[in-house]
């Protein structure tokens, strides 16, 4: 009779192509926004051509903008804008959800009661126009844009981290934990936490995904980044008048979005079942 | 209609009614963060400090914030919209057409995509796993996956750069045929469909999947029924409550995709109007239209929910 070993394969590791390359993009699109400085051919706010929406060349490897300006250094630069301010929100947003969701599912009672129906009411304002709204009264920057993409985003982590808490909490090791007197910071480190991290570290990546695509929305709007700096939704906005005749420079920046919302997206669609759902 | 039902809808609509007092102080406190002095703004800055004075009196900005809140809340009530601070001119008179546009253009844009939805969340659903199914399924991952404003991009570079049938970015207001009014809506409408049609084709195939494993599908399934008379007869039925509840849901995403479709278009809708006074910095319209689209959203959402409890049958006795 033959021996099974335990490989990542049988217990349920396994990682298929398609995350693997997924992860690959993602890993890209990370270290391009750590390494930017050192990797654009030009200084992004350089006017380097003298023809505006000039095409692809060997010179301008994804055309220049509409002030001759090179557009792949400027996608370079506006990776670090639009990676960074999504990812210090959905990092705020997660921790505050995610405490406060076992917080509350561990305490219960009016605490949890008040704080759910607060946090509801704040999900019935569509987000985009939240944002919009937060924006025109305090003025665009960049530490106004995390903290209004955090605060959109708290009240869905709370949720999900609150439904999965929920239900570890009625586990017999958690009761055992209550008999021998542990505290609720105890209760919420030690016994939900471990039991919670696959399930809401995928959830932070889709939400990591929406605060990109409401960021870019916002700044192709005009009330995101502000210029001379630029992210991908501002790149857009700029080139905009390039649309017409379908020259690089409006359709590069898009296309950058798409690679690494899609990606994300199916890098957590293909994460391994274990950590996925480790609940379960 | 039984005691049960009747209680949870009227504890739903509680719940919206209390939520929309609390998104109307959201509104009014972001809005009121404004740095700077709003009669000092309006009076430009050769204003002397007399006259500032006068204007704040008169306006009541002297008031306690939580006065200026039930009182503005009260005049929304009452149908008094307030005067737009960029010129002068009344709220209700300013909005009144654009906000017909905006319904106009979601209405045209819901006729068109629930039925192109419905048609393929459903039968991606019966043919689960095909390849009809995974590539629908794979376009849906991508428009969900995209911001809406690179679908108009995209729908620009397809239909008028590169098909050339239809007028790029402006919108015509001097409409004279049918054929023309059909020219102008088609870019923003088709835009608008794929973006609220991704998200029902989503949820109406998750609804009727998550039936198909119910035992009475089973049952039908060792009958000897169909594929197509399994879902269409035994599970469709059932999965009624869920999608009208997707449906709803769905269409609450065309609040957020308006916004975008309005501007890169130039469509003279409420949406535009408010990116347009978010610019000038216009607070009374701003609040206006944000309290319209709050309404709009909860309206759909509130919707939602009492037709999931509705078609709950074990709530039916």
């Amino acid at each position: 009779m033959a021996i099974s070993f335990p490989t990542p394969r049988r217990l349920g590791y396994r990682f298929n192509l398609v995350g693997i390359v997924s992860a690959f993009v993602v890993l890209a699109w990370a270290l391009i926004a750590i390494f930017a400085a050192w990797l654009t051919p030009y200084g992004p706010g350089e006017v380097v051509d003298f023809d505006y929406f000039g095409p692809i060349s060997s010179q301008f490897w994804l055309g220049s903008d509409y002030l001759g300006r090179d557009i792949l250094s400027r996608i370079i630069i506006g990776t670090r804008y639009t990676v960074g301010i999504s990812l210090a929100a959905v990092l705020i947003a997660c921790f505050t959800g995610v405490v406060l969701g076992m917080t509350a599912a561990v305490i219960g009672g009016w605490f949890d009661t008040i704080l759910s129906r607060f946090l509801d009411a704040l999900t019935s304002i569509p987000s985009k126009l939240f944002g919009l709204v937060v924006v025109a009264g305090i003025g665009s920057s960049i530490p106004v844009l995390i903290g209004v993409l955090a605060v959109i985003y708290t009240p869905g982590a709370y949720r999900f981290a609150r439904a999965l808490s929920v239900n570890i909490n009625t586990m017999e090791y958690v009761t055992v934990a209550r008999a021998r007197g542990e505290r609720t910071l105890y209760l919420i480190r030690h016994e939900i936490l471990p039991n919670i991290t696959g399930p809401v570290l995928a959830d932070m990546g889709l939400r990591f995904v929406f605060i990109v695509l409401l960021l870019s929305g916002l700044s192709f709007l005009g009330l995101g980044v502000q210029p001379p700096n630029s992210d991908w939704g501002s790149l857009v906005r700029e080139n905009i008048g390039a649309l017409s005749f379908g020259a690089p420079a409006v359709i590069m920046p898009s296309i950058a979005i798409a690679t690494l919302t899609i990606s994300v997206n199916l890098l957590i669609d293909n994460l391994p079942v274990k950590i996925r759902d480790r609940s379960e | 209609m039984n005691s049960q039902i009747r209680s949870l809808i009227l504890a739903r609509l509680g719940i919206a009614v209390i939520t929309l007092i609390i998104v109307s102080f959201i509104v009014f406190a972001a809005t009121e963060m404004l740095p700077g002095d709003i009669a000092q703004i309006l009076l430009g800055q050769a204003a002397t400090p007399e006259a500032v004075a006068g204007l704040r009196e008169a306006m009541g900005l002297n008031d306690p914030a939580f006065l200026r809140f039930l009182r503005w809340m009260g005049g929304l009530l009452q149908g008094d919209l307030g005067k737009s601070y960029a010129n002068n001119m009344q709220v209700a008179d300013l909005i009144g057409g654009r906000l017909a546009n905006t319904l106009q253009l979601a209405a045209v844009t819901a006729l068109f995509s629930v039925p192109v939805a419905l048609f393929l969340g459903i039968t991606t659903a019966m043919y689960q796993g095909s390849i009809y199914d995974r590539a629908v399924n794979f376009m849906v991952i991508g428009v969900i996956s995209v911001p809406e404003f690179m679908i108009a991009t995209l729908a620009v570079l397809v239909f008028a750069v590169w098909l050339q049938w239809l007028p790029a970015l402006s919108f015509a207001n001097d409409v004279k045929s049918f054929w023309e009014l059909l020219r102008a809506y088609a870019m923003p409408v088709i835009t608008l469909s794929f973006v609220i049609s991704a998200q029902m084709i989503r949820m109406t195939r998750a609804a009727v999947i998550s039936t198909l494993g119910a035992p009475y599908v089973e049952m039908a399934l060792l009958k000897g029924a169909s594929r197509p008379r399994m879902v269409l007869r035994h599970a469709l039925p059932n999965a009624v409550g869920p999608i009208v509840n997707a449906v709803a849901l769905s269409l609450s995403y065309l609040l957020g995709g308006v916004i975008i479709v309005e501007t890169v278009f130039n469509y003279p809708g409420i949406a535009k109007l408010m990116v347009d006074a978010v610019a000038t910095r216009d607070l009374p319209l701003i609040q206006t239209c944000a309290m319209i689209f709050c309404l709009g959203y909860l309206i759909l959402i509130t919707l939602a929910d009492i037709i999931a409890i509705l078609s709950n049958p074990r709530l039916r006795k």
